[in-house]
């Protein structure tokens, strides 16, 4: 076994054992910090497999940006975890039987070195040194997978939308001055004249 | 540099839709309706460009991602042409319940645009994405109204099943890709002809996956349960759009990937739609019976259409995929105008979702009486209505590819299905109004829906045009 396999086996060990603590810990708090755990492991895993680009990316962006603000998030909010847990062991039987059963028929088709092993499989040549699979993934992203990549974006942008519409909530009306219209303001509009007769007349 | 041309009707409308987005902000609330009336212009210019760069041959483009053929530029304009309605119908809706916003349309264009991709795409890749694009912004939509407790209930349910669904076509998709080595659906076509034996299982496992996920999209029976809830919860304006358009693209969905792709496969899928197609005619028509409430009732009879449109796919044959398309079509211009009806009875604070609101509609409407009448006779498929050809060629389809038994069980549950559609022609006519408030609507929705309505009827009178499009669309 080679220090590629070493590292290996030591990652994905860290990142099945992190992402079961994901789902398994009671404070929200440190499910998300075992998510960075599993983030930073599966960032190793992919620059054993060369790609080290989209590695450091995963860690700038989900580890350095989206799990912070996740924590905010989770920090922020009062999240009753009573609620949540509530029905948790009722479905839990359940729920574990589906999971075993569906594990259990993907690893009979897909498992084991027939389909997707190393003679089904071969390993691809390892790249020189000074290949740069940055500028690889650049030149393809923009030319050949340009279309998914703009669709992604305006994925995005209906995200952002729908969020917006679901939650802006406008101010009815604002409660300002208008200094214009007080300025124009004549005394006829606010002084009405009464015409009435005195009340001691017959005095 | 790829050739945009193809591709131009999407960029326009994405364009506009971003146009619209911008534009709103400096509408007036009173002036509303520039927002309504720009969307509507968006969608007939769009219309103008599929048709104009519309090629008899099928144009690739983006290096192969992006597709534009017959069959995809026939179901943009049915696309087109069912949200433009659905934005009239919706109009006087969204008023009363003061939910009149710009956000709407320009959700609804987004929706239209995430159907454009599914319908051209020639990729997994840009499947996943169109898919994606089109129920996220439906997701939005269900919600849109955001004091009702119902549809935020809707929009929940739609939102975690479909993730569920997204999941389980993705995972399918991986398989696929991963044994075939490729995401283009052409060349899904030559490596799965070309496998060899050890790897069919893997390629199986795969396809059972990817049909769970289309068949949750489309709301094939097991994987219906969201359908009654989310059409009952949505504001009827967005259930209507629901409805009708997407199951046009979920139809080219299907078509992509199932023929297109793993058309050599077509026993092992035939089976598994056949199973679908049966439950979903038996859950769907067997049900919508037990429903009081129409809204839940039109969404069962949605899962029996269904299961029809299933079985022209899974006849295999040329006849039988235009006569499924010609289904999908014909039930989206069903479906507007039976959720049109909807729309046109309720007013501000009266949802009209009670079969019991249609009693006695000849004494108020007689018009619409009649127009409901030929909506719920197409639906039931009773001739000359177009409901009726639909049924007829997804039937002669299935029984030309040798499965004659599936096309009696077929007919036996379309009568059992044809029991609660004369039940509301029957509450039209025969029973007394309970309720005799004069129907208030606008001119323009009025005239819409009367056209949908004879539309059906004159279209089933002279149904060859229709017909001879999708057949020539699929060829």
């Amino acid at each position: 076994m080679g220090v590629e396999s070493i590292t290996f086996y030591i990652l994905s060990s860290i990142l099945v054992g992190s992402a079961v603590l994901v789902v398994s810990l009671r404070n929200p708090v440190f499910c998300a910090l075992a998510l960075v755990l599993a983030f930073f492991t599966s960032a190793g895993i992919w620059i054993l497999l060369e790609a080290e680009f989209l590695a450091l990316t995963l860690i700038l962006v989900y580890v350095g940006a989206v799990m912070v603000l996740f924590l905010f998030v989770v920090m922020m909010l009062d999240i009753n975890l009573a609620v949540l847990r509530e029905g948790f062991t009722r479905y839990l039987p359940f729920g574990l039987g589906v999971a075993i059963v569906l594990v259990a028929q993907l690893a009979l088709i897909v498992g084991g070195p027939e389909q997707f092993g190393l003679e089904a499989m071969p390993k691809p040549e390892p790249h020189a040194a000074d290949y740069s699979n940055t500028k690889e993934i650049g030149r393809v992203l923009y030319t050949v997978y340009l279309y998914p990549f703009e669709l992604a974006a305006v994925i995005l942008v209906v995200a952002i939308i729908a969020a917006i519409t679901l939650t802006l909530r406008r101010r009815r009306k604002k409660q300002v001055m208008s200094v214009d219209d007080q300025v124009k303001v004549r005394r006829n509009d606010r002084v009405r004249l009464v015409k009435m007769a005195s009340g001691n007349k017959d005095k | 540099m790829p050739d945009l041309m193809p591709a131009l009707p999407e960029i326009f409308l994405l364009t506009m839709a971003c146009i619209i987005l911008l534009a709103d902000l400096f509408i007036s609330d009173k002036n509303r309706v520039f927002t309504y009336l720009l969307s509507l212009a968006t969608l007939a210019v769009t219309a103008a460009l599929t048709v104009t760069l519309h090629t008899p041959e099928p144009v690739y483009t983006f290096d192969g991602l992006f597709v534009s053929d017959s069959m995809g530029d026939v179901l943009k304009v049915f696309v087109y042409l069912v949200t433009a309605v659905a934005f009239i119908y919706s109009r006087d809706y969204l008023l009363t319940r003061k939910i009149f916003q710009g956000e709407y349309f320009v959700l609804g264009l987004f929706a239209v645009l995430g159907m454009m991709v599914l319908i051209s795409a020639h990729n997994m890749l840009t499947i996943y994405l169109g898919l994606e694009l089109l129920s996220l912004a439906l997701y939005a939509m269900v919600a849109f109204q955001r004091d009702s407790s119902d549809a935020t209930e809707a929009a929940m349910k739609y939102f975690v099943l479909g993730a569920l669904a997204s999941g389980m076509l993705l995972y399918g998709m991986s398989l696929i890709y991963g044994i075939t080595g490729t995401l283009d659906i052409s060349a899904v076509h030559t490596a799965v002809a070309g496998l060899e034996n050890s790897k069919q299982l893997v390629l199986g496992l795969g396809l059972v996956l990817v049909i769970v996920g289309m068949a949750f999209k489309l709301g094939a029976v097991p994987f219906h349960m969201w359908v009654p809830d989310v059409y009952h919860g949505a504001p009827t304006a967005v259930t209507l759009f629901i409805s009708t358009a997407p199951k046009l693209a979920a139809f080219a969905m299907v078509m992509r990937l199932l023929v297109e792709g793993l058309g050599d496969l077509h026993d092992q899928w035939q089976d598994i739609l056949i199973i679908m197609a049966v439950l979903s005619m038996a859950v769907g028509n067997v049900i919508a019976i037990a429903q009081a409430n129409i809204k839940r009732m039109l969404a069962y009879s949605t899962i029996s259409h269904v299961g029809f449109l299933l079985l022209g796919i899974l006849a295999g044959t040329q006849a039988g995929y235009s006569a499924s398309m010609f289904y999908a079509i014909v039930y989206a211009l069903m479906g507007m105008g039976g959720f049109g009806m909807i729309i046109l009875l309720s007013r501000a604070g009266f949802e009209a979702d009670q079969l019991s609101d249609f009693k006695g509609l000849n004494e108020r409407s007689p018009w619409f009486a009649f127009i409901m009448m030929i909506l719920m006779f197409s639906m039931a498929g009773v001739p000359p209505t177009l409901g009726f050809y639909a049924k007829f060629s997804v039937l002669q389809a299935v029984v030309g590819s040798g499965l004659t038994w599936l096309a009696v069980v077929a007919v036996v549950f379309s009568i059992i299905g044809a029991f609660y559609y004369l039940r509301i022609i029957k509450l039209m006519y025969f029973d007394k109004a309970e309720d005799m408030q004069p129907l208030e609507t606008t001119t323009d929705m009025k005239v819409v829906l009367s056209a949908n309505g004879l539309g059906i009827l004159l279209l089933g009178l002279a149904p060859g045009g229709l017909l001879a499009l999708c057949t020539a669309a699929i060829g």
